[in-house]
């Protein structure tokens, strides 16, 4: 029973992780129909970028180990400012009724991000060192082990999740992004700027892509050819989730990092692709996703 | 009197098929203007047109003499030329008051917000926070006319308004329009009811294949003419009346 | 009183197709022709261009024709490969029929396969033929009778020359080109393909024409994973040793968009231009590779912003070439004077 509990825990936890790839992917699918398949290199930029940036800053500053806390707002604003002019200088040009043109541009991406990294890093594996954070653990009562790190990172992917879909909810941005997500030539009549929104949507997936690098960098190590694996979970999420809902994805995630454990314990080698598997055969059964958006 | 809203021969295509082959139309301050037409008459395209939704050449349209055609459709309601859609085509995403906000998005300054729409539609203002696809019909089409209010036109678009509604609703809609053209708002509204658009309108044309086929004051325009226009005689279009 | 003749050939079409057949009886004969130092390397070389092309041609008649942008084409590639080198080892049959026998397995195993495919659409279907095709490399990488992770080799060909096997291989593959060409083209020029241009343009619009858009999506769908299959058996027939994650890798589909993305997509064409500028650039910037790689993503993107329909594309617009037409022009021809 202990057994079952740590692996479902830990599943869950892995999923938090997940969940934070899978919104970027979902916040720009919803927004403006894009599929983002640099995603997950996207997200290794991220990582690899804060990589550097500490590597800078322990010559620049070599005793301060708060200094790198302190600069991650600032990285998240050129995050934004990257998505935001990434969207509108060359995404923008490919968005339309044909999914194959942008489709072809983010792989395009993907394959350079993916061999930049590769000539400015080489294949080796790194890491972000956090003072202990990645194996600090807390011991819960029943003798179950839970790392620290994990559990803070479920709690960004909830509190991201919850503040997203406030955003969507309650504010003037979100009614614009729904509004041309709805329907994008009355959109436009009414008067939204889409491309600028558009702008808006992929900055603000950019801030999350960054931070799931950061994490991710933090809770493992990172090569450059990892980008396709976290696509592919980002996806997943999404789609066992149900398109058009955040905590739709927060939870397909979930569901995933708990499949993917589940896997793990049957045999190392098997749990990805027992991931994979539940994900088809779900897609057989239930196309729309555990938690679709219900439209009238 | 100069036209607030004029085209000049305007021609409009969906790809490499031609919808509207050459129509003169204007409307004044103040004038509430019909179209009417079978369907596939080009009333539609016509308003399309009129919005930016459908690309034009920039002299076949101006507005207070300013070449508008072509512009995008945001830009064409900034200048203050709003568009009640075809099949009211609210966002489903957003409740009733999220549908109407949405109309204000243009940023032009004027009477109507929501305070003003909630008191010309008082049952809007008690389904504000529902979902605009759980309305009737004849709802969504206030909360569609409100939206287009919201923006502080100076003309305002209307297409079908009484698409699949019934009669009784289509009454209580078309009682707004007085309200509405009071403070000498300048209306155009598409109609597919021919006696209903004679009666509330100043002026009609009437559109067949593409092309004006009949135009002039409502009240001059006997039934024989206007079926004559409406089913299409390979004569010549006819002007009834004098435009003043 | 004016006659309306249907007529598909253009000016540039009919000697192309000559200039098509000098080609083909020239590069069948290299065996006999060529110097003795380069032969096999030319032949080697010829084989390789020609699965690179057969895959980009159906994954062209997939996304191009069928709309229907897929990811995830290696699947069919890595089992194509697999399962020739299966029936060749353990089932004792001849390499070369194992080829086109895997083909047909192929396409047999796509249709299952799109039973949960289909279920997606647009871009969430391109990334959902990846995950597929990770299952297909996840799966071949844990079956320990064929080598697990690290692959195995082609052994049934002990026994037969290597001047014997280069030779068959290469004219399989030409053969195989040849054929992926002509069936590709035929299917286009028949109603079936006049249906699919249909489905491309406007699902709702056909299907409202009584065209059974699922059964044509179907049709391509599996021809195309066929040629996928042909492709990957005839390239492991060559390349003597298959692993997992070289044979299911994403690279094969990346190439395959970037040859018809740089040739035009929806264009017989265009995979033709496209195999030939991406056998060119790699003769020349294979070395560099990292960089190599980068300036190929970036041309793609370059490209699909500002020559959207590619160079043959491109070309095509412009001068009206076409060397394989399958666009119906109206041409008016005048009775005899009475």
């Amino acid at each position: 029973m202990d057994l079952l509990l740590q692996t479902l825990l830990q599943g869950a936890l892995l999923g938090g992780l997940y969940c934070l790839f899978a919104l970027g992917l979902s916040l720009m699918y919803g927004v403006m129909r894009l599929t983002n398949t640099a995603q997950g290199d996207f997200i290794l930029l991220g990582s690899f970028t804060a990589i550097a940036l500490i590597a800078g800053l322990k010559i620049l500053a070599p005793e301060n180990i708060w200094l790198p806390l302190l600069l991650s707002p600032l990285l998240l604003i050129v995050a934004f400012g990257f998505g935001f002019v990434l969207q509108r200088q060359v995404l923008n040009k490919v968005l339309g009724k044909d999914p194959l043109p942008s489709l072809v541009v983010t792989f395009g991406l993907s394959i350079v991000i993916q061999n930049l990294l590769l000539e400015v890093f080489s294949a080796d594996p790194r890491s972000i060192e956090s003072a202990g954070l990645n194996t600090a653990s807390l011991q819960l009562p029943g003798g179950v082990t839970l790392g620290v790190l994990p559990v803070l990172i479920l709690f960004l992917a909830i509190t991201t999740t919850s503040g997203l879909q406030w955003m969507f909810n309650h504010t003037a941005l979100g009614r614009g992004f729904r509004a041309v997500s709805d329907d994008l030539e009355i959109a436009q009549l009414m008067g939204l700027n889409a491309k600028r929104l558009y702008a808006y949507a992929t900055g603000i997936a950019f801030m999350l892509i960054t931070m799931a690098g950061v994490l991710q960098g933090i809770r493992t190590t990172v090569s450059p050819s990892d980008g396709p694996m976290l696509l592919l979970f980002a996806f997943e999420s999404v789609i066992i989730g149900g398109m058009g809902s955040f905590w739709g994805t927060l939870a397909g995630a979930l569901l995933l990092g708990i499949t993917q454990q589940i896997g793990f314990r049957f045999d190392p080698g098997w749990g990805i692709w027992f991931g994979h598997i539940v994900f088809l055969l779900l897609l057989l059964v239930r196309p729309q996703g555990l938690f679709p958006k219900t439209v009238g | 009197m100069t036209a607030l809203l004029q085209t000049h021969a305007l021609t409009a295509f969906y790809g490499d098929a031609q919808a509207l082959f050459g129509v003169d139309f204007e409307v004044h301050q103040g004038e509430m203007v019909a179209i009417i037409g079978a369907n596939g008459a080009g009333k539609s395209t016509f308003m399309k047109a009129l919005t930016g939704l459908v690309s034009t050449q920039t002299q076949q349209i101006t507005w207070n003499g300013q070449a508008i055609g072509g512009l995008a459709p945001s830009d064409i309601v900034k200048r203050g030329i709003a568009l009640v859609p075809e099949g009211r085509r609210l966002f489903p995403s957003l409740n009733v008051e999220e549908n109407l906000l949405m109309g204000a998005s243009a940023g032009r300054k004027g009477e109507w917000n929501l305070q003003r729409v909630f008191s010309l539609f008082p049952i809007l203002k008690e389904k504000r926070l529902q979902p605009s696809t759980s309305l009737s019909g004849g709802q969504q089409q206030m909360v569609a006319i409100g939206r287009a209010l919201m923006s502080n036109p100076a003309v305002l678009l209307c297409d079908e308004l009484s698409l699949g509604l019934a009669p009784i609703v289509i009454k209580e809609i078309y009682a707004a329009m007085p309200l509405i053209c009071a403070q000498g708002m300048t209306a155009v509204i598409v109609e597919q009811d021919v006696s209903k658009a004679k009666e509330v309108s100043n002026r009609l044309y009437c559109f067949q294949e593409g092309q004006v086929s009949l135009h002039g004051a409502s009240s001059s325009l006997t039934q024989a003419q206007i079926s004559k226009a409406y089913f299409g005689m390979p004569d010549v279009p006819a002007a009834v009346g004098s435009i003043a | 009183m004016d006659t309306l003749k249907v007529s598909r050939s253009n000016a540039a079409s009919r000697p192309a197709l000559i200039v098509a057949i000098l080609l083909v009886t020239v590069a069948a004969s290299i065996p006999i022709w060529a110097p003795e130092d380069v032969r096999s390397a030319w032949m080697r070389e010829f084989v390789e261009i020609a699965c690179y092309l057969v895959f980009a041609l159906m994954w062209n008649l997939l996304a191009g024709y069928g709309g229907m942008v897929s990811i995830g084409q290696q699947a069919y590639f890595g089992f194509g490969g697999y399962v020739m080198l299966m029936l060749s080892n353990f089932l004792g049959v001849n390499p070369f029929l194992s080829v086109l026998l895997s083909a047909l397995c192929t396409a047999a195993m796509s249709i299952p396969v799109s039973l949960v495919a289909f279920r997606l659409q647009g871009g969430y279907f391109a990334v959902g033929t990846w995950v597929i095709a990770e299952v297909f490399r996840l799966s071949f990488a844990n079956l320990a009778f064929v080598g697990g992770g690290s692959g195995t080799s082609l052994t049934a060909f002990a026994g037969i020359s290597k001047a014997m096997r280069e030779q068959t291989t290469f004219w399989l593959a030409l053969a195989c080109m040849v054929f992926s060409i002509a069936l590709v083209y035929i299917f286009l020029r028949s109603k079936r393909g006049l249906a699919l241009m249909a489905i491309r343009d406007n699902e709702v619009a056909a299907e409202s024409q009584g065209i059974a858009v699922q059964k044509t999506k179907l049709a391509v769908y599996v021809v195309a994973s066929l040629g996928a299959g042909l492709a990957g058996g005839l390239y492991y027939l060559s390349n003597l040793r298959i692993t997992p994650d070289a044979a299911f890798s994403v690279n094969w589909t990346a190439f395959a968009i970037f040859m018809v993305v740089i040739g035009g997509i929806g264009r017989i064409e265009g995979p033709i231009v496209g195999a030939l500028i991406f056998w060119i650039l790699n003769k020349f910037f294979s070395d560099y590779g990292s960089w190599y790689l980068m300036g190929l993503g970036s041309l793609a993107i370059v490209i699909t912003i500002y020559f959207k329909q590619g160079l043959w594309g491109y070309a095509q617009q412009k001068w009206g070439w076409s060397l394989f037409p399958t666009q119906r022009r109206l041409k008016e021809s005048i009775k005899g004077k009475s």
